[in-house]
């Protein structure tokens, strides 16, 4: 069998104070494929969180094993709720970022920087401060700063639910396209169901916390055209989502 | 008058009278007190008068070497100034990179930044010596503790989410310190010198009150004992107006940073 991307095996992780122990993860295995789009959907504070934490290798599972298909924990790249633009760096030299932490700030690669700002229509204002500009354009800048990298992984930690809804729809069209188009993995943590459906190709529904697998939905969706609006217009998309609520009302009405 | 040339005059004309204000204001201060002086409404000995600090400023420049005297007080408080930012800001970045180092010194520091340093300046003469070496630690020692704790609340702060950037995008604690925290810390580095100036001037005062044969303070205590007081006012108003300037100076600094920030490039 081929090994996946990505795999969580029997993990458990608890943080400890003083007070004592919060059982975060337990018992949690799941998979990820190869330029696989997967959605992690489950009750808030359900510890989605530290399974990012897990993944990029910023804590260390304190039972259970994440691996990788490849020997090394891969280039990730990281989108978090606000953008974290540097407001004291513009926009260029906040896609440069990372580069300079890696000492990578090489010709090829700020070539790539140009070519990505271009085709995203940031080229124009790449002199600009990060609060010169809209809430999609700054999160577009934050793709392109870990796009740059060329991350073999994505992960996502509620991108969008900063943004307001109209904008929000063309930004997560925009980006989901930009990541599609990369043909990376991808996870994405989100507590918006119709986000996940018209995004992901396989739901993984957590449970309260300690946070463990109660169901994978595989999505497929037969619409006309892509995007977000699109999506939810899909035959499937109103049955998915009942399903996935009556997962997560369950769950929260038992504690 | 379109409305909005209305609303420009009317936003000028408060500013104008705020200005105009504020200099009438202090001519009137120092016509009524020439005026209480002359007519003796006041001991003109023991208050003096606007002329008589201005006839002592010329007597002084031309006999008592008053710019030796501004220009030791003034290179004193420059060096001051300059060690307590580097000193804290080299100790704020230590107890930052060493989180116990900063939980075993925390205490130590809060009582120094407690004590009221002038009760040390009589000690500094006894360890150190009279002359500008105690003058300028007595100038660091007034604002050093406070300083440091300051710096280092401010690298604290920074948001974690940024540390978090920082460090998925492979970065390790340099990085971090010089791509997030310093930068962000630059508007509170900015606004502590400017507190730090001041403290600087009240320092090296205090030094030369105790431990100076040259400068300001020098001659407000000389003053004082051979009871020229004349001379202490017009030292006292120097230092005001040395005070103003100093300020004026870390300001515009301020708004140089200011300006390269907001401004394209």
């Amino acid at each position: 069998m081929e090994r996946p991307f990505l795999s969580f095996v029997n993990v458990s992780y608890a943080y400890h104070n003083l007070k004592g122990e919060t059982q975060a993860v337990k018992d949690l295995s799941f998979q990820v494929k190869e330029g696989e789009f997967v959605a992690i959907v489950g009750p808030s504070g359900c510890g989605k969180s530290t399974i990012l934490s897990l993944i990029s290798g910023i804590f260390e599972p304190e039972e259970g094993e994440v691996n990788f298909k490849t020997s090394n924990r891969p280039m990730i790249g990281y989108m978090l709720q606000r953008d974290h633009l540097f407001p004291w760096r513009t926009i260029w030299s906040n896609c440069m970022l990372g580069l300079e932490v890696q000492n990578e700030k090489t010709p090829e690669k700020m070539e790539y920087a140009e070519y990505l700002l271009k085709e995203y229509n940031l080229w124009d204002v790449r002199n600009k401060k990060p609060d010169e500009l809209s809430g999609g354009m700054r999160q577009r800048a934050a793709l392109i700063r870990t796009l740059v990298l060329h991350p073999d992984l994505f992960l996502l930690d509620e991108p969008f639910s900063a943004l307001d809804f109209q904008t929000r729809i063309e930004v997560s069209d925009d980006i989901a396209s930009i990541i599609r188009d990369s043909g990376k993995s991808v996870i994405l943590i989100t507590h918006d169901l119709q986000e996940a459906i018209s995004l992901a190709d396989r739901i993984i529904v957590l449970s309260n916390r300690p946070a463990h697998v109660i169901r994978e939905i595989p999505i497929h969706l037969t619409c006309e055209g892509k995007g977000v609006l699109a999506a939810r217009s899909a035959p499937e998309f109103n049955d998915y989502f009942n399903v996935l609520w009556d997962d997560l009302k369950g769950k929260e009405e038992k504690v | 008058m379109t409305r909005q040339e209305e609303f420009v005059a009317k936003h000028k004309k408060f500013h104008r009278n705020i200005a105009f204000s504020q200099i009438g204001l202090f001519l009137f201060f120092l016509a009524f007190w020439e005026v209480s002086s002359y007519f003796g409404w006041i001991d003109s000995f023991f208050f003096c008068s606007p002329s008589i600090v201005v006839t002592c400023f010329v007597r002084m420049l031309i006999r008592e070497e008053l710019l030796m005297h501004l220009g030791y007080s003034l290179l004193e408080i420059s060096i001051s100034f300059v060690l307590i930012f580097v000193i804290s800001f080299a100790t704020a970045i230590l107890l930052w990179y060493y989180l116990a180092l900063s939980r075993i010194l925390e205490p130590f520091l809060v009582v120094l930044n407690a004590l009221p340093k002038s009760a040390l300046a009589p000690l500094f003469i006894v360890w150190i010596g009279t002359g500008s070496k105690t003058i300028i630690v007595a100038g660091i020692s007034v604002a050093l503790f406070g300083s440091i704790i300051s710096l280092y609340s401010g690298f604290r702060e920074t948001d974690p989410e940024k540390i978090l950037l920082i460090q998925t995008l492979g970065g390790d604690k340099i990085d971090v310190l010089t791509k997030v925290v310093i930068p962000a810390s630059i508007p509170n580095i900015i606004s502590l010198m400017k507190v730090n100036i001041g403290l600087a001037l009240v320092g090296v005062i205090i030094g030369e009150f105790f431990a100076g044969r040259r400068g300001l303070g020098y001659l407000i205590i000389y003053g004082t004992q051979v009871f020229k007081l004349d001379m202490v006012l017009t030292s006292i108003i120097i230092l005001c107006v040395l005070a103003m300037l100093l300020y004026k100076i870390v300001q515009s600094l301020e708004h140089l940073y200011l300006r390269s920030t907001t401004l394209v490039r």
